[in-house]
């Protein structure tokens, strides 16, 4: 499909904490036009329909709930003068020509805005009932935590009443403070694992709110017609166990929403299966940028925001020529016990992140060593559970070039 | 109480086309649907292949039927605005036993009329498919093997039905019922209906439905489950035609294929279980069934899977269709339909207008075709987010607009619950499963279905 493209110095896709916070820095940085485009009805990403504290700590200096931070959000980037395109979505990047460009469609028609630089800021979804391979029937009442919120807080409906949890990490914790908004029950808190993958203190809000934690269970059969109607479940032990509830809540298992990337075929990392990105947030395509949770699974609404607001500064500076040469860039990787590092290249002359993010396999200690042309560069001593963020200074390697992996080693 | 000239039970393919056959020869209809739409059983869940019928049995009623069908799909899908995706299948042989097999198989469709196959060497496959696996070592094209929409056939048909006078009765289960010597009384859980002559296109049912009204049931059906895995958007590029395997005695094997909506899928099982009622998924299967996908094309390990379903084949005891005339109760029973029935049914419907012909009481005069065109859902062909005002996107990942939706719920055949709006419009049928659009449609469809999406408000 091809129509004549509007022009403007900055697309961003995604209106979330990421998002916003670019676009409200490019401003202020004195770049022209800054256009967000935003498939949602409202501005704000995942906090819209997280309708509980904390938000807002590192960016308003106070705790808010989660739609009233997406609605600061909002109105700040409005205040900067971005150009704000709420029901409009990106079918597709055509990277072809000078400028790459973004083919739209929203209520008014087909579009395309063409742009010296793009950021993609499309954040995560949960994995999914069918990516799980979860067994069973599929009635109506199974769905992620994000369509739960979406349900409570944005169509202010219930999709159940008993429901049972999958899953414990914080956003676990996320699905039973909103079915505590709904006035829902649930059932069941539902782990594979041994143990939570939050820590363990985070797990009093489940039995305070006197909900049953089943560790090293599986699900082995959902069941109902229409509606679910229980759940059998593997226990620890081998025996099985039915527990009748009315929904299930797959949560977690966050997973970048990449479908652009993938399109517009960007190098895609199979660590975070996010797109891979030097230390500016550069994607294999220079012009096309990434920050926030499309980076990796997952990060906190706060962490997204700051990660815009850097990667911002360095779509300013690039538009200047001030940043380094995209070729030639360091490639790291994990190593055994680490699952993904971001940024995977870094581009020579240093700057930009100067954190590497990680994340580990399971919950481990000892040290990470981050080795290069078969010689020890750097190592940091780590203790940290499955999904807790874990960070690397990058100076620490000094200048690279080629291959750097980071591997973990046990204590 | 009118008398209706025909009362078909079951909405599946065969239902419905024969309900659209019948009305357009001038019969009046009445189509009765236990489920709460159209394609609520077995229908709802196949490999979506308009087949060429290559590898039916020779001299069948099925083969006759499905060639049939084909023929007449492939005549009235434009004015019905109904996809076709010309993928071609080849009949691959990864093993010299296989390998073996593909004469008989070229022999066997050369009979069937199906002469435009031929066979392909390993190079030629690599030119036509070069993601699939090096290990293949010959195969048969069959360049008439098509995809089409499994869904939006039949409700095209039942539009037609509808528009020609035929009565769709949903969520309406035949209880019993006897036949007078003139006239078919069946009571049902809405009420009793009239009518001249019953066809039995129960699918799972159908020899429930003989023993129910007939007194003894001719065939005796054997769910056989099918689970099938669908891969992201992202694997449409990888394979172009339908790869089959070569089949065995009891089924064709597992199929991998694009779908009229830019994915892929690979399946189905072939499982005999005694419940006609659950088809489920099963992790252990599904995982097999990606593991069997990736050896065929290996690149598809690095391809997300979007979706996971199940269905029940109708089998029956024997292989072939089950087709019961009782010429003096004025009986068709259109029976043991497997998945050869998306391309037969607009063949079965005609094989059982011609069978009344002989048994029935007669009707009006044959009308003519309105041909109502239902909306586009396949991926190839223009869509609605390429229009203005279609109000919003709804669903994201399968850019389904408000503008659709709100044109399934108040058509002329609007679907019954949740699954039919999916089949509809496709909406919530993406990559994400729901997590951005599933509340939403909530809303959309409050009001609409028995069984909402929403158990009720917010407390």
């Amino acid at each position: 499909m091809s129509v004549p493209a509007d022009h403007t110095n900055v697309v961003i896709v995604g209106a979330g904490p990421a998002g916003l916070a670019a676009a409200t820095e490019l401003k202020r940085l004195g770049v022209g036009s800054v256009v967000v485009v935003e498939r949602e009805r409202e501005a704000g990403g995942v906090p819209r329909h997280c309708g509980h504290p904390p938000f807002g700590m590192r960016e308003f200096k106070c705790v808010l709930t989660g739609p009233s931070y997406a609605r600061r959000l909002a109105r700040r980037a409005a205040r900067a003068g971005v150009d704000l395109r709420l029901q409009t979505t990106v079918v597709a990047i055509d990277r072809d020509g000078d400028d790459p460009a973004v083919t739209l469609t929203s209520p008014e028609g087909v579009s395309a805005v063409r742009a010296e630089r793009i950021l993609l800021a499309t954040g995560v979804r949960e994995r999914t009932r069918a990516q799980r391979f979860a067994s069973g029937d599929r009635p109506l009442g199974v769905m992620n935590t994000g369509a739960l919120q979406a349900y409570a807080y944005l169509e202010r409906l219930a999709p159940f009443r008993r429901p049972l949890i999958v899953g414990t990490e914080l956003v676990a914790l996320s699905s039973l403070l909103t079915c505590r908004a709904i006035g829902a029950e649930p059932v069941a808190m539902v782990e594979t694992g041994a143990g939570p993958t939050v820590p363990e203190v985070y797990m009093m809000l489940p039995w305070l709110l006197g909900v049953p934690r089943f560790y090293s269970a599986e699900i082995v059969d959902i069941f109902g017609a229409p509606r679910v109607e229980g759940v059998t479940l593997r226990l620890a032990g081998g025996g099985t166990e039915t527990i009748a509830c009315d929904g299930v809540v797959f949560t977690g298992g966050f997973q970048p929403e990449a479908t652009l990337v993938r399109a517009a075929g960007l190098e895609l990392d199979r660590g975070t299966l996010g797109p891979s990105i030097d230390q500016f947030g550069r994607t294999s395509d220079p012009r096309i940028f990434a920050a926030g949770n499309v980076l990796r699974p997952v990060e906190t609404a706060g962490w997204s925001w700051e990660e815009g607001r850097r990667v911002a500064g360095f779509i300013a500076e690039d538009m200047k020529g001030l940043l380094p040469v995209h070729q030639g860039a360091a490639r790291l990787r994990p190593g055994p016990g680490v699952r993904y590092v971001v940024p995977q290249r870094l581009a020579l002359g240093g700057g930009g992140l100067s954190q590497l993010q990680l994340r580990l396999g399971a919950r481990s200690e000892g040290r990470l060593v981050a080795r290069g042309k078969g010689r020890e560069l750097a190592s940091a001593p780590v203790a940290a559970r499955a999904e807790q963020r874990v960070l690397f200074r990058s100076d620490l390697l000094g200048p690279v070039s080629g291959d750097v992996t980071i591997s973990l080693e046990e204590r | 109480m009118s008398t209706a000239d025909i009362a078909i039970i079951g909405a599946g393919a065969v239902g419905c086309a024969a309900a659209r056959r019948f009305a357009l020869e001038g019969a009046k209809v009445v189509l009765l649907e236990k489920g709460a739409d159209l394609l609520s059983g077995a229908s709802k869940a196949n490999s979506a292949i308009l087949h060429t019928g290559f590898d039916a049995p020779r001299g069948s009623v099925e083969l006759a039927c499905m060639q049939e069908g084909r023929r007449e799909y492939l005549a009235i899908r434009e004015r019905m605005n109904l996809p076709l995706l010309e993928t071609g299948a080849i009949v691959v042989a990864w093993s010299e036993a296989e390998r073996a097999a593909l004469d008989g198989i070229e022999a066997q469709a050369i009979e069937n009329g199906v002469t435009d196959v031929r066979r392909l060497t390993a190079a030629e496959i690599r030119l036509r498919e070069p993601e699939l696996s090096r290990s293949v070592l010959e195969a048969l094209l069959v360049p008439g093997e098509h995809v089409i929409d499994p869904w939006s056939p039949f409700l095209a048909y039942l539009i037609e039905a509808k528009t020609q006078g035929a009565e769709l009765r949903f969520s309406t289960e035949v209880l019993g019922g006897d036949f007078d010597g003139e006239v078919w009384r069946l009571s049902t859980s809405t009420g009793e209906v009239r009518a001249n002559a019953v066809i039995n296109a129960a699918g799972l049912y159908g020899d429930r439905i003989e023993r129910l009204l007939l007194g003894d049931a001719s065939f005796e059906i054997r769910p056989r489950k099918g689970q099938f895995v669908v891969f992201d958007k992202a694997a449409a590029k990888l394979v172009r035609s339908i790869v089959l395997p070569v089949p065995n005695e009891r089924t064709k094997g597992v199929v991998l294929c694009r779908t009229a909506f830019g994915n892929v899928l690979v399946g189905p099982t072939a499982e005999e279980q005694e419940d006609r009622t659950r088809a489920t998924v099963e992790e252990a299967t599904l995982k097999g069934l990606v593991a069997r996908a990736v050896e065929m094309v290996p690149a598809l390990a690095e391809v997300d899977v979007t979706a996971v379903y199940a269905g029940l084949r109708p089998a029956s005891e024997e292989k072939g269709y089950r087709i019961r005339v009782e010429a003096e109760r004025r009986w068709i029973s259109l029976g043991g339909v497997r998945s050869t029935g998306l391309t037969a049914s607009l063949g079965l419907a005609a094989l059982a207008v011609r069978i009344y012909s002989e048994i029935g009481q007669g009707h009006a005069a044959a009308k003519d075709p309105v041909w109502p065109k239902v909306p586009n859902i396949a991926e190839h062909l223009p869509r609605d987010w390429e229009q203005s005002d279609h109000g919003e996107i709804v669903c994201h990942c399968e850019l389904v607009t408000r503008r659709e939706i709100e044109i399934a719920l108040d058509g002329p055949v609007p679907p019954g619950d949740f699954g039919g709006l999916k089949r509809r419009t496709r909406a919530g049928m993406g990559r994400c499963q729901g997590f951005n659009c599933n509340a939403r449609l909530a809303s959309l469809t409050a009001g609409r279905f028995a069984a909402p999406l929403a158990k009720d408000e917010a407390a």
